[in-house]
């Protein structure tokens, strides 16, 4: 059982709350395997996807989760709302929560700003990205893909590369897998990993190569192109070769290694378009796994 | 064995050797109804009819050779009663590994009292395929019941009061066999 009404951060969890998690996911998995990939427990709950940043991974699945629930689920996004006559973010929020829904799911370019609404609304919140704070969800399948392969995941070293100072994803993660007992290095040009990173419990290496040899895990995020308009790195070129991922990087990692992405994938810039093919890549279950996590969340929440 | 706080024992119903008859005489019962066997296979609800279902299987095996194919169904997501409880129940996993399509599926629970459980599960089956039949066997009938669901097999019918329960323990799970009917402290006489 979580303690909290709504999922903010997995800061705010315990290891014991994000087991609880893994091992509902594990359970609804299983539903996603059936011929009828439906069961009726949030029959009559209303989930609203409320997005003000575009998204079509997050999004969708969230929709598929609650559909796969029974729970109706309603899209708004940004473009098409009055936000572009003016409404405030708390107006938009009220206005939804007043046509009576049961959970709200929101992503948003401002860190914070979906801690402030669950602060100001009464239907638990769920936080699908908020700026560069959290992206609780998508830590929560990360590790339960890993957990899924590896059996389990105490003890184990993960490195999670890239821009760690802009990346929600690599907060969740950093956050989630010190709290079941990973290692966890992170590694990218010194203009992407914040000063302070240690103080989290993480270590800090330079060069992807370096650490390949020594984890279980290695998590590539994505280069943010948008934010390429002030480059934190010389040029793609120079940045795929220390922080990207190739065959020939991998030649000589024989343990079982495996290659995460939080996806969309610049291939060719954080990864090598072979890679996509690498047997120890499992990014597409990532993808799958979302939804079964997605699910024991929204269960979690508003499910009894 | 543990007696939830604010009960006490009343009776004991069944030990481990009248509950190892009882199951071996509802076995034989589902064979003579089932004329050889064919397409059975058993279903149990979790956490203690699994238990049940798999002893049953492995007691028709005995009789008839072969495999008979065995699941577990998990019926917490089906439930009518989440919004109602205080408690969140933790979702346990459903293990059907065989197409249930064509099967004549025998349904095993440790004790039926409403019929709401079994309602969840025939939903949950539904969910997985269309069977050629579902027989409902369970080890101890209370009564009470609020919905028209019947058991086709029954280990023992024991009339309740409401401040009454009947507890079965399982020597997979509780580490010994024991069917008792309790009773609540505060109860009249």
């Amino acid at each position: 059982m979580l303690r909290g009404r709504d999922l903010v951060a997995l800061a705010d969890l315990s290891g014991e709350e994000i087991l609880y998690l893994l091992e509902t996911a594990q359970a609804m998995k299983e539903v996603l395997t059936r011929d009828i990939k439906k069961v009726p427990t949030l029959r009559g709950k209303t989930v609203v996807n409320l997005f003000f940043e575009p998204s079509t991974r997050t999004r969708t699945s969230f929709e598929i989760a609650g559909k796969r629930l029974s729970a109706d689920v309603v899209n708004f996004s940004a473009a098409t709302s009055s936000l572009t006559k003016g409404e405030t973010l708390k107006d938009t929020a009220r206005n939804i929560e007043a046509m009576v829904v049961d959970a709200v799911v929101v992503r948003h370019k401002a860190s914070g700003a979906v801690r402030y609404l669950a602060r100001e609304l009464d239907v638990p919140v769920i936080n699908a990205g908020d700026g560069s704070h959290e992206h609780p969800t998508q830590g929560l399948l990360d590790i339960f893909t890993i957990k899924e392969r590896k059996g389990s995941v105490e003890g184990l070293k993960v490195a999670i590369a890239g821009d760690i100072t802009h990346s929600r994803v690599a907060r969740s993660d950093i956050h989630g897998l010190l709290k079941l007992g990973c290692q966890v290095v992170v590694v990218g040009p010194p203009t992407m990993v914040p000063p302070d990173v240690e103080r989290l419990g993480v270590s800090v290496s330079s060069s992807v190569e370096e650490v390949l040899g020594e984890v279980d895990v290695v998590i590539m995020l994505r280069i943010q192109m948008e934010r390429q308009s002030s480059p934190l790195f010389p040029s793609l070129r120079e940045y795929s070769r220390y922080f990207g991922l190739n065959m020939e990087k991998l030649k000589d990692v024989s343990r079982d290694l495996l290659i995460m992405h939080p996806g969309p994938v610049n291939w060719g810039v954080e990864l090598s378009p072979e890679v996509a093919y690498h047997p120890r890549n499992v990014i597409l279950d990532q993808v799958t796994n979302g939804v079964a996590v997605r699910m024991a969340v929204l269960y979690a929440l508003i499910g009894g | 064995m543990d007696i939830p706080r604010g009960y006490r024992l009343k009776k004991v119903l069944m030990d481990h050797v009248s509950m190892d008859r009882t199951l071996t005489r509802m076995v034989h019962e589902v064979l003579e109804r089932s004329r050889g066997g064919e397409d059975l296979a058993f279903v149990g609800i979790k956490r203690r009819g699994d238990v049940l279902a798999a002893r049953m299987a492995r007691k028709l095996e005995k009789v008839v050779g072969g495999e008979i194919p065995l699941g577990k169904l998990d019926i917490t997501l089906y439930r009518d009663d989440l919004s109602l409880l205080d408690f969140q129940p933790r979702v346990g996993r459903t293990e059907i590994p065989f197409y249930i399509e064509g099967k004549r599926v025998v349904l095993v629970d440790d004790v039926i009292f409403t019929g709401r459980t079994i309602r969840a599960a025939l939903d949950a089956l539904m969910d997985l395929g269309r069977p050629k039949a579902i027989q409902l066997a369970v080890l101890v009938d209370r009564g009470h019941r609020e919905l028209p669901i019947q058991p086709d097999y029954v280990g023992k019918v024991v009339p309740t009061s409401h401040s009454e329960n009947v507890l079965v323990f399982i020597e997979e799970v509780d580490h010994e066999d024991k069917v008792i009917l309790v009773e609540a402290e505060d109860a009249q006489g």
